[in-house]
């Protein structure tokens, strides 16, 4: 532009002088603010320190074993995993002082139930209880101790674990069935379930012996064994638990 | 040890008064960098949580023992964790509740008629390593520590809610009393003192498995090594921390 | 804890339907955040009608000229407040100067509103009315007087080549302020067009459908004030400029119905995994809002009126009153289309399972009466500086022992 070569326009001036005054301002005085205000790497050290000595709950179950011989009793029964504080909740400050401090102990049906009450949603093979029906009203420690939760007897229906499934084939044309009708279960299945599994039927021929059309029993619905759904077994179509046919 | 509130107090004192250079501010401010924990070296450290569908039992006593440790307030608007129920119905759909629903809305949780699988998961914050918040941060009040955990810094968070609505798992809230942005933190302050969270403490049936990414002997890795894995949204590339097991495809 | 939030939240809990995350209750995005981008909208609108004058020499509309400027101004100096109303922490709102994260597009707002507001706006208008400034000031009386004085920064040049340099500034800051003004609206499309994690928001169009939505309601809305304040100070509308605005503001109705179309066309071809809960977004809960108010009444509408003005050529008295009624639909469909965005892109929960509501309080500081209270102070504003600035003052031309001062 030719005019800059003369002397700048006095309007020019006039501007350029009032932003140099705010933007050198601006500037002076951020040099003057601290730098634990604009030091990204303060901030983080700050906050980092901040949520680090945030205070601590939950003391954890290792710090409970120093006083507590029922930490020992509950590594060797079903509630191993359990953690001390998931029943007797937050002990922090009971585990830094002990006499004054007390946690809590819950000791009526409603607490166990949170766990163990059936739910369609639990995973199949968790124990689960109907509360109206097991044992109403009697408090579940006076049965099963929550640190070694055996139960006194051994379960003898499988619904006792497989809830979703008894149900199930409860209302099924099968309702009539044992279980051990088509699972063989060994003795081991219930005090280790993960490890000891139960069977299911090997092949076609075993649902064959009620529904083949030479089979003894005369109520069941009949199908020709060699040619029904011949490259299939029965249970890849037909879920044996509620075995509807459509 | 509160360095920003006693500078910003002593800096804008200062001003108001027209003096220089606030060198009390700065004193403070010494005074504090010498008095952060030794020990723990985050850089040494990468955390990230297992979890696995299929023992989830859906108790929820992970999200009140993490209320209960992080001083979340109770109602049932503010959730660091939560658990979301599923039921796959006929045709594949999914019809999905909140596990507090029956305390809050007084709707039957459970659903009638035939499902074809049901089952729990549980949610938190998916500790980016590509994180969405903190890219959209105006003032870089939320970050990524050294050890891979995402944290908000209440005395800067400006309370905009940016981060909220980047979050592609509904995973913050903002805290009601304090109005800053707030989420699970992997309970920082007991992870670094080799403790677990306590969400990942109280499961009763070890469905949550907390560990650090970096060890090789570790039930987070022996996790990552026997199960296939799955992580929330993989199409938006945020790259989670935190890994399922056995989740169904209709867990959004 | 404030007992009666927690009170709606469980209100609004009652009313989700499907699955939302727990968190999601709360929709945290008010009715201060769909005014924000309104008022920016009108800021780079008018902004733009006025470099139609300066950079495209449209000259029909020199009219509105300064008008533009001061409308763009006013609401300019409001804008920032719904958002500082908004922040849980306004005393920290200064962190977005000292510490900005360059990563996101909010921190940009501290820069780019102060570049427009600084640079742009505020130099254009004084270039534009230095030499009117200095003229009144020596024809008038204290406190006015000092007033021009001040704001003129003292100047007293009126030579040739200053005035000659006064109108090379101002070509030059209105090319300048074009981008600019693209970038002030651009950067608020993109805080929403940028979010993946929401599908209602995340869209290259975005940015580009705010910003000519933005021109669609700045033109508007200096149409609506001129034929409000001339009426009023008892001149005459010259229809030329108010038939010229009203051209483009037809041609930017078209470019902005044919981009929200095309958004449109474009959802449902594609049909994505979220086009379900969109689906049910529209028809449930934004169906006043989009359909009705939005399209139908804050684009079809006014876009018929137009085009039957100019097939059918109205006479005057009919043409002023249809403008007035196009440019208060618009007004309404820009607003509402600012809701949409905003609010809707809330209402819908990331698991694209439920729907929430939205509770716009009557009182507080998110209240109606407060975003009321925020539309109405830009106006008022602006009734103060067109007291102050004059535009359309007619400055006597100096005496002569006048310009040898």
């Amino acid at each position: 532009m030719k005019f800059l070569a003369k002397k700048p326009p006095d309007a020019l001036v006039r501007v350029l002088l009032i932003f140099v005054v705010f933007v050198g301002g601006a500037l002076i005085a951020r040099s003057f603010i601290p730098a634990a205000l604009k030091e990204k790497s303060l901030f983080i050290k700050a906050t980092v320190d901040r949520e680090m000595s945030k205070p601590i709950h939950y003391a954890g179950s290792e710090v409970c074993a120093a006083c507590h011989d029922e930490y020992n009793l509950k590594k060797t029964g079903y509630h191993v995993n359990l953690s001390c504080e998931t029943c007797h909740g937050i002990s922090k400050t009971h585990a830094d002082n002990p006499t004054e401090v007390k946690p809590t102990a819950p000791r009526k049906r409603d607490f166990c139930t949170l766990c163990h009450a059936y739910d369609r949603s639990r995973p199949t093979g968790f124990p689960q209880i109907n509360p109206a029906t097991h044992n109403p009203l009697k408090p579940c420690i006076s049965c099963h101790n929550p640190h070694d939760p055996k139960p006194p007897n051994v379960p003898r229906e499988c619904e006792a674990c497989h809830g979703e499934i008894a149900r199930t084939k409860a209302i099924s044309p099968h309702v009539l069935l044992e279980c051990t009708t088509c699972h063989s279960v060994p003795d081991g299945h219930k005090v280790s379930p993960r490890v000891v599994r139960a069977a299911i039927p090997s092949g076609r021929e075993f649902c064959g012996k009620c529904h083949a059309k030479d089979s003894i029993n005369k109520e069941t619905p009949k199908i020709d064994i060699a040619t029904h759904g011949e490259r299939y077994l029965c249970w890849q179509c037909h879920y044996p638990h509620m075995p509807e046919v459509k | 040890m509160d360095s920003n509130n006693m500078e910003r107090r002593t800096f804008i004192g200062k001003m108001v008064a027209l003096l220089l250079v606030p060198l009390g501010g700065i004193g403070a401010l010494i005074r504090n960098v010498a008095a952060a924990s030794a020990d723990y070296n985050p850089a040494e450290h990468y955390y990230g949580m297992g979890i696995q569908i299929d023992k989830c039992i859906g108790c929820g006593r992970c999200v009140e023992a993490c209320k209960d440790e992080n001083e979340v307030p109770r109602e049932p608007f503010f959730f660091r964790t939560w658990v979301e129920r599923y039921f796959i119905v006929g045709d594949n759909e999914a019809v999905v509740q909140n596990l507090d629903e029956r305390l809050v809305n007084g709707k039957q949780p459970g659903l009638e008629g035939e499902v074809m699988r049901s089952f729990f998961v549980p949610k938190l914050c998916n500790q980016c390593d590509k994180p969405p918040c903190v890219q959209v941060c105006p003032v870089t009040a939320t970050f990524k520590t050294a050890d891979g955990v995402i944290l908000v810094d209440d005395h800067r968070c400006l309370g905009c809610r940016y981060c909220i609505q980047a979050c592609p798992y509904g995973a913050r809230y903002l805290h009601p009393v304090r109005k800053t942005a707030d989420k699970c933190t992997f309970c920082y302050h007991r992870v670094t003192k080799g403790l677990n969270p306590a969400c990942v403490e109280i499961c009763p049936t070890q469905a949550r498995i907390f560990g650090d990414l970096r060890i090789k002997a570790s039930p987070l890795t022996r996790f990552k090594r026997m199960n296939k894995l799955h992580r929330l949204k993989p199409s938006l590339n945020t790259e989670p921390k935190v890994f399922y097991s056995n989740l169904d495809g209709e867990v959004r | 804890m404030n007992q009666a939030t927690i009170d709606t939240l469980y209100e609004l809990l009652r009313q989700v339907t499907g699955f939302i995350y727990p968190n999601e209750v709360e929709v945290h995005w008010s009715i201060l955040i769909v005014l924000y981008p309104y008022l920016t909208g009108l800021v780079a609108g008018a902004f733009i009608l006025a470099s139609l004058v300066k950079v495209f020499n449209v000259k029909e509309v020199q009219a509105v000229y300064r008008l533009a400027l001061l409308t763009a101004l006013a609401f300019l100096l409001i804008a920032p407040l719904p958002l500082l109303l908004h922040l849980g922490h306004p005393e920290r709102s200064y962190e977005i100067f000292l510490n900005p994260n360059f990563t996101s597009a909010m921190a940009m707002f501290g820069f780019v509103y102060a570049w427009y507001l600084m640079v742009v706006l505020v130099l254009e208008i004084w270039f534009t009315y230095r030499r009117d400034l200095i003229q009144w000031s020596q024809q008038e009386k204290f406190p006015m007087r000092w007033l021009h004085r001040i704001i003129a920064l003292f100047s007293n040049d009126l030579s040739e080549r200053a005035l000659e340099f006064d109108g090379k500034m101002v070509k030059a800051i209105t090319i300048i302020g074009i981008p600019s003004a693209f970038l002030l609206h651009g950067y608020v499309g993109f805080i929403f067009g940028s979010i993946k994690a929401n599908p209602w928001w995340s869209s290259v169009l975005m940015p580009i459908v705010f910003l000519f939505s933005a021109i669609v309601s700045g033109i508007a809305l200096v149409i609506l004030l001129y034929m409000i304040i001339l009426p009023l100070r008892g001149e005459k509308i010259d229809m030329q400029c108010l038939d010229k605005m009203s051209s483009f503001l037809f041609y930017a109705v078209i470019v902005d119905f044919s981009l929200e179309l095309l958004d449109f066309i474009h959802r449902l071809y594609e049909s994505e995994e979220s086009i379900r809960i969109l689906g049910e977004l529209v028809m449930n809960k934004l169906f006043v809002s989009l359909g009705i108010i939005q399209v139908l009444l804050g684009m079809l509408l006014p876009l018929g009126i137009i085009v039957c003005i100019k097939l059918f050529k109205f006479n005057e008295e009919l043409r002023k009153l249809l403008y007035f009624v196009s440019v208060i639909l618009i007004q309404l469909g820009i607003l509402a289309t600012r809701w949409n965005v905003v609010i809707g892109g809330q209402m819908f929960s990331k698991s694209f399972r439920g729907l929430t509501t939205y509770k716009m309080g009557l009182g507080g500081i998110e209240g109606l009466l407060m975003s009321l209270a925020l539309l109405a102070m830009p106006l008022i504003i602006l009734a103060v500086f067109i007291k102050v600035l004059p535009p359309w003052a007619k400055a006597q031309a100096p005496s002569p022992e006048q310009a040898k001062s």
